[in-house]
């Protein structure tokens, strides 16, 4: 059956489909943002594919390029962070090439919407001698997907598609064609190929060097990069996104579409340059195509005007380039919004306790780091996926152990499963006493509730056996694991209180489903009564969303919001706040 | 035609991701080309939220650029203010009139700002809407999303039938007559 018809698709539902269509037959990824919706829309197509949650990005990675080997089209997907987690499988793959083809999804965060950093993952492929495409519409996501696969298997090289943001979460029209009938590859031992030791790896180094330079060369003829002359004026080299604000803002001007910007068309770019009076270079953050460019010896205008921070957009290079005056108000002095933990989350239980005790959190990756700013105001450190451990670990080895007992690590249960098993196994093998906080949600929150191997489901919604994260502690030996309910405050201080002053490694895992699972039914809401309150502002304290103060400063709880949790109630020492059954 | 803009904000969890997609939809039937931009991940727990809907014969970027938007349509009074200006000069905005205090107006950090909707109807056509007590009446607080969407789409050259086309085709069945009820009473307000 052919379905030429066309629908409005995210860049991430376009790539998932686009996958689908090249034949993939495994592909593997962690949640993480702008990536997610790449895997949960995948698996739609269940019947025709498997797909999975990995544990993290190194595991998904290796899952692919295993499948890859073994002679089927495979995929992988992640954030941009998640590419250096699979940065060790990544460098060496790319040596060791693929047998059914190998695309690596990497979605960078320009503007930092939901990301600790805003790096740029075309430098990576370019140190890792990937080629990398970039799509600037639903599309081209489709069908830079499918490109990238023959290219991976043309060209024997994994291939990275890299999109950011504003494509993963932007929606146009996309027209759909059927999934290739792709034969499964026969596997042959190669161990030349595949045994990456150094005697081999040598060899494959130049394979990987000739393998560029034929990329480089061919990428000139490639339907991918495409010039388009208008105006001489006015020449731009851009690619991905930008190449929109570009079309918007300069609809004269002639553009150099780049569609693989690693390794660059060499041949292609010269001959532009020539042709046009004027020549800019317009990327989102790294100057990656303008210093190779510039390096063969072409003159262009690039990040002199550009920044290399946050999202671009077509006023933006309007006034950049055209020196126009783009005509706009300034925003009105308002206050910030900053996103916050939702009614009836059970890690606001667990920071009210932490934050009563005066105590230090070295977080991570997740919601719950939320718990950093004011109300809360728990967490003084987040680096990346697992580092809380490690971190308080390194904290201790610095100071000392009494140092550490007013600080405690917190990491969510998807977080553990991640990398922070590993942090945990360093601090009791190194004979650490810290106190780990595990707040076992029961899901990957963050990034819109996905499973992972402690829930017991699957991607593909099989149901499983649950890894048991208290027995996973106890089996690395550690001796003091707590289960807490993360709303039973006055258990929960106490064993933080005894676990801090201890002189062993304490984990306590603080239990009570994410809000938003609609796990446990809410029974009731909370009613604030103003006969009865002092105003004291105890309730406040927790920074629910759904407690504000009315004029007279009394508090109101909204009822649209209340979760009916009780933490408010229960920090309520005059009665006033009472529950009403629905 | 020139590229239409609209731009629908509020709180992360009011449900801006079904109002645009139901608005890209009618447009998209339409015949027209529609790009969106929304917002996943860490803002849409309880922070500041924006979705981009842009619909006309040709549309390059996604999103709606400050000073451009033909309509605003704002899930709370607070927001509206804070997105007003990428309003063109004769821009419509459509407020719902519920106030949601940010934590720092809770922690008694920051003011929220008195007057808004006067302030704005200086200088913009504004229409205020308190769709949270029409979806009460409904018997379901959730749609008052939909609720807005009916007031904003009598300012739209789109037929009722249109829109529920869309809302049948989007919505998940069991909730599919409800939201088509709350856009109906939004349409006649």
């Amino acid at each position: 059956m052919s379905d030429k018809k066309k629908i409005m698709m995210l860049g991430n539902e376009a790539i998932a489909r686009g996958a689908y269509e090249a034949g993939v037959k495994v592909s593997a990824a962690y949640p993480g943002t702008p990536s997610t919706e790449i895997s949960e829309n995948l698996v739609q197509y269940k019947d025709d594919l498997y797909c999975e949650w990995s544990p993290n990005e190194k595991v998904a990675t290796e899952v692919a390029i295993g499948a890859s080997m073994a002679g089927v089209r495979a995929m992988c997907s992640m954030k941009h962070v998640g590419v250096n987690v699979a940065a060790d499988p990544l460098y060496t793959v790319s040596y060791i090439g693929v047998s059914g083809g190998l695309v690596m999804i990497a979605a960078d965060d320009p503007g930092m919407y939901s990301s600790q950093n805003e790096q740029d993952t075309r430098m990576v492929a370019r140190a890792a001698h990937v080629p990398v495409l970039e799509p600037s519409d639903s599309q081209e996501a489709k069908d830079f997907v499918k490109a990238a696969f023959d290219i991976s298997e043309k060209y024997d090289t994994p291939v990275i598609v890299r999109t950011t943001t504003r494509l993963a979460h932007s929606q146009s029209l996309v027209s759909l064609e059927d999934r290739q009938d792709i034969p499964d590859k026969t596997y042959e031992r190669d161990i030349a190929k595949r045994v990456m030791m150094p005697a081999m790896a040598k060899g494959r180094h130049l394979v990987v060097e000739d393998r560029e330079k034929r990329l480089e060369s061919d990428s000139c003829e490639m339907s991918v990069n495409r010039v388009e002359m208008r105006d001489s004026k006015i020449g731009v080299i851009t690619s991905g996104i930008p190449y929109q604000y570009v079309r918007e803002a300069l609809p004269d001007a002639s553009v150099l579409k780049l569609g693989m910007v690693n390794p660059l068309p060499r041949k292609l770019i010269e001959d532009f340059s020539k042709k046009v009076d004027k020549l800019y270079v317009i990327e989102e953050l790294e100057p990656l195509i303008e210093l190779q460019v510039r390096a063969w010896g072409i003159s262009c205008i690039g990040k002199e005007i550009f920044t290399v921070q946050g999202e671009y957009s077509a006023n933006m290079l309007r006034k950049a380039i055209l020196n126009e005056n783009v005509d706009v108000k300034s925003p009105a002095d308002v206050p910030n919004r900053p996103p916050i933990l939702c009614p009836g989350c059970p890690h606001r239980s667990v920071y009210t306790v932490l934050n009563k005790l005066k105590l230090h959190a070295a977080g991570d990756i997740g919601c719950y780091t939320l718990g950093a700013v004011a109300p809360l105001s728990v967490i003084d450190t987040t680096v990346c996926m697992g580092s809380s451990i490690s971190t308080l670990h390194g904290m201790e080895k610095a100071k000392g152990k009494d140092y550490i007992k007013n600080w405690v690590a917190v990491i969510g249960d998807s977080t553990f499963m991640h990398t922070g098993v590993n942090s945990l196994m360093n601090m009791f093998y190194n004979q650490g006493t810290g106190t780990v906080m595990i707040l076992d949600n029961s899901t990957t929150g963050m990034t819109g509730h996905q499973d992972h191997a402690a829930t017991g489901k699957t991607l593909q919604g099989d149901i499983v056996p649950a890894i048991n994260i208290y027995d996973l502690c106890k089996a690395i030996g550690i001796k003091n694991v707590t289960e807490v309910d993360a709303f039973d405050i006055d258990t929960l201080e106490k064993v933080v209180k005894e676990s801090v002053a201890s002189d062993e490694l304490c984990v306590i895992i603080t239990k009570s489903p994410c809000v938003m699972l609609g796990q446990k039914p809410v029974t009731h809401k909370c009613e604030s009564d103003p006969e009865k309150c002092k105003k004291c502002g105890m309730c406040l304290k927790p920074g629910c969303p759904a407690i504000t103060r009315r004029e007279d400063g009394t508090v109101a709880i909204d009822d649209t919001l209340c979760n009916g949790c009780d933490l408010c109630k229960s920090m309520c020492k005059f009665g006033a706040i009472k529950c009403t059954d629905l | 035609m020139e590229t239409k803009n609209i731009m629908i904000v509020g709180v992360g969890g009011q449900g801006t991701l079904l109002t645009s997609r139901i608005l890209g939809g009618v447009m998209l039937d339409g015949g027209f080309e529609v790009k969106m931009s929304e917002v996943h991940g860490m803002a849409q727990r309880g922070g500041s939220v924006v979705t981009f809907v842009r619909y006309g014969e040709e549309v390059s970027e996604p999103i709606v650029e400050e000073g451009c938007a033909d309509v605003l349509i704002a899930f709370e009074r607070l927001e509206a203010l804070r997105y007003a200006h990428f309003l063109k000069k004769d821009g419509v905005i459509i407020v719902n009139d519920q106030r949601m205090d940010p934590m720092p107006v809770v922690m008694g950090a920051a003011k929220y700002p008195e007057n808004i909707i006067e302030d704005l109807s200086k200088e913009y056509k504004v229409i205020s809407v308190d769709a949270m007590a029409e979806a009460k009446k409904l018997g379901n607080t959730k749609v008052f999303n939909v609720v807005i969407l009916g007031v904003a789409a009598k300012h739209m050259d789109f037929t009722i039938e249109q829109w529920n086309a869309v809302i049948e085709r989007i919505v998940k069945p069991k909730f599919v007559e409800i939201n088509k009820e709350a856009f109906e009473v939004g349409y006649r307000l």
